[in-house]
């Protein structure tokens, strides 16, 4: 079975007074049906540019889509009319944003801003939107649903915000859901509630799920497989368990070693990664994260690594050390 | 550590503080229809060279605390003793000499610092402000000395913070918090808004700075793995009052109260294997509001060991192990 989404040498630039800005540099992968696929990252690697990408969502000027392929259940999205394009976002592929006040209407109610989405999708008369919104309600777990459609964003809180946009993203009996830091402006015990949600929801009715998250417990929690970026390309991509157990690309495993973790004895000290986040304006040809590597060689400078398999099954690292990397860092630890 | 700090003497004691804002009503004639409890009967100390780590979720009370001992906020009633004087009652001029002694750094890199004024000028302010240092040159000089100590090239003084980036600028916070070599400083969400990577420098920072100036930090934070990290004693506050406070081992390895339960079983760990084995269940329900909160134990509506009792009385902070404090009347 061929797979879900299969996005190919994906390219977004962003013209900025500072120059020009690859914020998305060649990124490929695939979703399986039903998988949850994690990208990793922080502030600036591209995460969420090239989720937007995928929905062609990229504002123009000053971003561009400047190369590559989305190949989403046997078409390629970049080559649709924007009128297709209209039908399969919030169609067959859903969308859950950060901030759930920002996506949400105000002056729409809740209901409204449901039965929109299924009428502009699916058709059909007011009453069926009407009694499929109160399903959905029912789905995302929220008691009341016909007073709950009467009401305004406003009125709920940032947990039951998230509902809703959970609720109006499989509205439409989506195949895909990306999500963008989901649960970021939540507080935890709320943000366990919605994961949770997002998790038993994904399963049951067996919808994919990208999740954009720079929290590396979140994705050892949710996801299937991981695929790591930093300044615009996946350094690493391969299982949950692959990633967390046996990293393969050196920001991985400084990534996981300068988190404080509440099932380990306290450290003394935290090992941070040093320097500071990549200039994505004044990258050269070499590996961006060399200046802030410590297993960095001369031959980092001169060309860019490519993501070749490494360590387990299903493992990809871009690190001409890779296979080097598992004596070094035991070493280095 | 622990058996230092506990003899030390206490350097801040804040007792049955009170913060409750009006609620109106009405565009003219303003009614008071309310009030919002946003901290209601906390005690607390922290002792000299210690770390106390507030936690909670958002709308708990934890930055209003913090506040209150900056004395941002006015409190409505109580106590906040600060080296045996009472802040909370403190006139204007006492006030602005002892913020020199108390710092504050905030969460957001971004609005906590000016965008029109150069690095070197942010952190010389406190020092113009309170007239130290009142020679322009040994001001600069101060100022070099205090950007290489947050770990930044002295000569990021002429930058602004827009050619800075957020971790980068947190240490520009750090530095003028300590350009009067204060004593005591609270740390709001001070390393929330950072990335990973970055996150754990300014931790690293952090400590480095107390261990270097025995200061005392009061860090609050909802993060509770960084907490954990920092922190000598940590109190947990829920609804504007503190519902357990112990030794940090003790708080992790060893949580009472249900709320912390919750909480601690809340966050995902980056492994896995153990988020495999863990049986996992969220907590019900959401925070109620401050302005109307439950009847006898605010968190009885999400409670699992809730029994009727707690719907009635209110449970006062009680000792159930050595220094292991604990407002619930259901656990032993």
């Amino acid at each position: 079975m061929p797979p879900l989404l299969e996005v190919k040498d994906l390219h977004t630039e962003f013209r900025t007074g500072a120059g020009m800005v690859r914020a998305v540099d060649g990124v490929s992968y695939t979703v399986e049906p039903g998988e949850t696929v994690a990208i990793v990252g922080e502030s600036g690697s591209g995460k969420s540019v090239g989720a937007l990408s995928l929905l062609r969502l990229i504002p123009d000027p000053p971003g561009r889509i400047t190369q590559g392929q989305v190949l989403f259940d046997g078409r390629d999205l970049m080559t649709l009319s924007p009128e297709e394009m209209r039908q399969v976002r919030g169609g067959d592929i859903g969308m859950v944003f950060q901030e759930p006040m920002t996506s949400l209407n105000p002056v729409l109610t809740i209901g409204r801003q449901i039965t929109e989405t299924i009428e502009q999708h699916r058709g059909g008369d007011v009453a069926a939107a009407q009694r499929r919104a109160v399903e959905l309600l029912g789905l995302v777990g929220i008691a009341d649903a016909e007073r709950r459609l009467k009401q305004y964003p406003h009125q709920l809180s940032g947990g039951m915000r998230q509902r809703i946009m959970i609720a109006i993203a499989l509205a439409c009996g989506p195949k895909l859901i990306i999500a963008d830091e989901p649960t970021t402006a939540l507080d935890v015990t709320i943000q366990a509630q919605i994961l949770e949600l997002m998790q038993q929801l994904t399963r049951r009715l067996g919808v994919a799920l990208i999740i954009i998250t720079h929290n590396l417990g979140v994705v050892a929690r949710y996801a299937n497989r991981v695929n790591v970026m930093y300044a615009g390309r996946i350094v690493e991509s391969g299982s949950a368990a692959a990633l967390y157990h046996t990293p393969r690309h050196p920001y991985t495993i400084a990534l996981l070693r300068s988190v404080p973790r509440l099932d380990r004895p306290r450290q003394a000290r935290l090992d941070p990664i040093e320097g500071q986040p990549p200039d994505l304006t004044r990258l050269d040809g070499g590996c961006a994260f060399r200046p802030r590597c410590r297993f960095a060689v001369a031959r980092c400078a001169e060309a860019k690594p490519a993501l070749l398999p490494a360590g387990a099954a299903g493992q990809f690292a871009a690190c001409y050390r890779s296979n080097e990397l598992g004596a070094l860092a035991g070493e280095a630890a | 550590m622990t058996a230092i700090t506990s003899e030390a003497a206490p350097l801040l004691q804040v007792r049955g503080l009170k913060m409750h804002f009006p609620v109106t009503e009405g565009m003219v004639a303003r009614r008071h229809i309310g009030d919002v409890k946003a901290v209601d009967g906390v005690d607390f100390t922290i002792r000299r060279g210690e770390t106390l780590g507030l936690v909670g979720e958002s709308g708990c009370g934890k930055t209003t605390m913090g506040r209150c001992i900056l004395r941002l906020e006015k409190p409505t009633a109580g106590e906040i003793l600060y080296d045996g004087v009472d802040i909370a009652r403190l006139d204007r001029r006492a006030l602005v000499a002892l913020r020199r002694r108390i710092q504050v750094i905030f969460q957001d890199p971004y609005s906590s610092l000016n965008p029109r004024q150069k690095v070197g000028s942010i952190i010389a302010e406190p020092m113009r402000v309170h007239g130290v240092e009142p020679d322009p040159n040994r001001r600069a000089a101060r100022v070099h000395e205090l950007l290489s100590l947050c770990g930044l090239n002295p000569n990021f003084a002429d930058r602004y913070p827009h050619e800075m980036s957020g971790g980068q600028r947190q240490r520009v916070g750090i530095a003028r918090a300590l350009a009067l070599n204060p004593e005591f400083i609270v740390c709001d969400e001070a390393v929330s808004a950072l990335d990973v990577s970055i996150q754990a420098q300014i931790i690293n920072l952090l400590e480095d700075l107390r261990d270097k100036f025995n200061l005392t930090y009061l860090f609050i934070a909802h993060d509770l793995s960084v907490v954990r990290h920092l922190c000598q004693r940590v109190a947990v506050m829920y609804l504007g009052r503190v519902v357990e406070l112990a030794q940090c081992d003790e708080l992790f390895d060893n949580p009472l109260h249900p709320y912390t339960r919750a909480l601690l079983a809340a966050v995902p760990v980056p492994d896995p294997t153990v988020e495999a084995t863990r049986v996992f269940q969220p907590v019900m329900g959401e925070v109620p509001s401050p302005i109307n909160p439950p009847p006898g134990c605010v968190f009885h509506p999400r409670c699992t060991l809730a029994v009727a009792e707690c719907r009635r009385t209110r449970p006062e902070l009680r000792e159930l192990r050595p220094r292991h404090w604990v407002a619930c009347s259901e656990v032993q």
